[in-house]
């Protein structure tokens, strides 16, 4: 059934956190949240899990509303900057808790990834470093199975193989019993392949949602002098424009194949990075985005 | 063999294509298990949707076989299918553009027919 969140508003003061947000996340998928710093995309994880309240709209998961029933918000895990755990809690005692709340935590997966990643699961969880507090807090994340997981800047402080070893982890558990994942994250090109969804949002508003294949449909790079690409690309969406010296790369969206490209020019697939950052670019100059009233 | 993809081409062409090397090379044998959907989106960090839209294109084809519960294997005559269409593909991407240049550059068949030969003599005749 998935989650349905409509017309979902909330502001803090003066500040637009979230804008007639509509969403709908489907049972079974990787979906990526993208934005900047800012956009929007904690708070709307903590409206998806009831932490915070919407000034107005709604967020159903599988039809049934997370204001008022406790058992719908067992359905979903959020994995989030803060601990909730007692001050000196042991790791291994953390696992061994969550398991009472969540009945489908798997504790054995909980203790091989602890392994895997190095943690040491006999330490105090306020003794642990940054790295190994996102570490066991995403941990718990992979192994509670909850049908419903949001991970928010889920490798925030983590090294390189780190990162790459919780990538790993994460498409693991996705690919032997897939349920719905959202992953917000500023760092693209990382899951540019794992996400099968794209989700922008920017200032509160979701700007693009589609299938991660389907955004990029039509997505080019046109680089050669700039004479010939401004020529070649006159009448066609331009999302962004860089030139140095005489030369000119211009990303544009296109409906139709780009087939017959005249001599001088190239032609290169747009990577959901350039992509992002030329969504984000092309917003820049726009107002404060307003909250529709 | 692990090779790394690029932004190119879309993913699931690429996991395709990989596939197709590994069977032409015999990194996969006839009747050989080929890797998990799961195997193949760790290994190359992609979405499992990705690799199975990948490996379901050998399957059309007939290159790959399921079998319930264990997973996909080679089916038998892959290997030669490959080499075949490849072949085809050969006479277009090398030996046309070949003549075309050499035409261009007025060899003549029989000068042609001995750099052939001479390629062949110094790259050493395998199947000799």
């Amino acid at each position: 059934m998935g989650i349905e969140i409509s017309k979902v508003t909330k502001k803090f003061g003066d500040t637009c956190a979230l804008s007639e947000v509509d969403l709908e996340l489907k049972e079974q998928g990787l979906y990526g949240l993208l934005g900047n710093n800012g956009a929007g995309k904690t708070t709307l994880f903590n409206v998806i899990t009831n932490r915070l309240f919407p000034d107005s709209g709604s967020v159903c998961i599988d039809g049934e509303s997370v204001a008022d029933r406790d058992e719908v918000l067992g359905k979903i895990y959020m994995m989030g900057e803060e601990n909730y755990y007692p001050e000196d809690m042991k790791v291994f005692k953390a696992f061994e808790k969550t398991g009472l709340f969540y009945p489908q935590f798997d504790l054995e997966k909980a203790l091989e990834l602890s392994r895997q990643f190095g943690l040491d699961t006999r330490k105090k969880i306020t003794k642990l470093s940054t790295g190994y507090a996102s570490i066991f807090r995403m941990i718990l994340a992979l192994c509670v199975n909850t049908p419903y997981l949001l991970l928010d800047e889920p490798v925030l402080g983590l090294d390189a193989r780190h990162r790459d070893m919780f990538y790993k982890a994460l498409i693991e558990k996705y690919a032997e019993a897939p349920c719905t994942i959202v992953i917000s994250t500023h760092l693209i090109q990382e899951v540019a392949h794992i996400i099968g969804h794209a989700i922008v949002i920017r200032d509160g508003s979701i700007i693009k949602d589609a299938p991660a294949e389907e955004l990029l449909k039509g997505c080019w790079s046109i680089s050669g002098s700039k004479d010939k690409v401004e020529a070649f690309t006159r009448g066609m969406r331009v999302v962004k424009t860089s030139a140095i010296g005489g030369l000119s790369s211009v990303l544009v969206e296109s409906a139709d194949e780009i087939s017959a490209l005249p001599e001088g020019l190239e032609k290169q697939k747009a990577t959901l990075q350039d992509y992002f950052i030329a969504l984000m670019d092309k917003e820049e100059h726009k107002n404060e985005a307003s909250c529709g009233n | 063999m692990i090779r790394y993809l690029n932004e190119e081409r879309p993913i699931f062409l690429q996991i395709a294509e990989m596939l197709k090397d590994d069977i032409v090379s015999g990194a996969y044998p006839e009747d050989s298990q080929v890797p998990s959907i799961t195997e193949f989106s760790v290994a190359f960090n992609i979405n499992p949707a990705t690799a199975l839209k990948g490996v379901n294109i050998l399957v059309e084809e007939g290159l790959l076989y399921k079998k319930r519960g264990l997973g996909m294997f080679v089916a038998s005559g892959a290997r030669q299918q490959l080499i075949g269409r490849r072949k085809e593909g050969f006479y277009r991407d090398y030996i046309q553009p070949m003549i075309r240049e050499a035409r261009r550059l007025e060899i003549g068949s029989g000068e042609l027919m001995e750099m052939t030969e001479r390629g062949i003599r110094e790259h050493g005749d395998r199947n000799q």
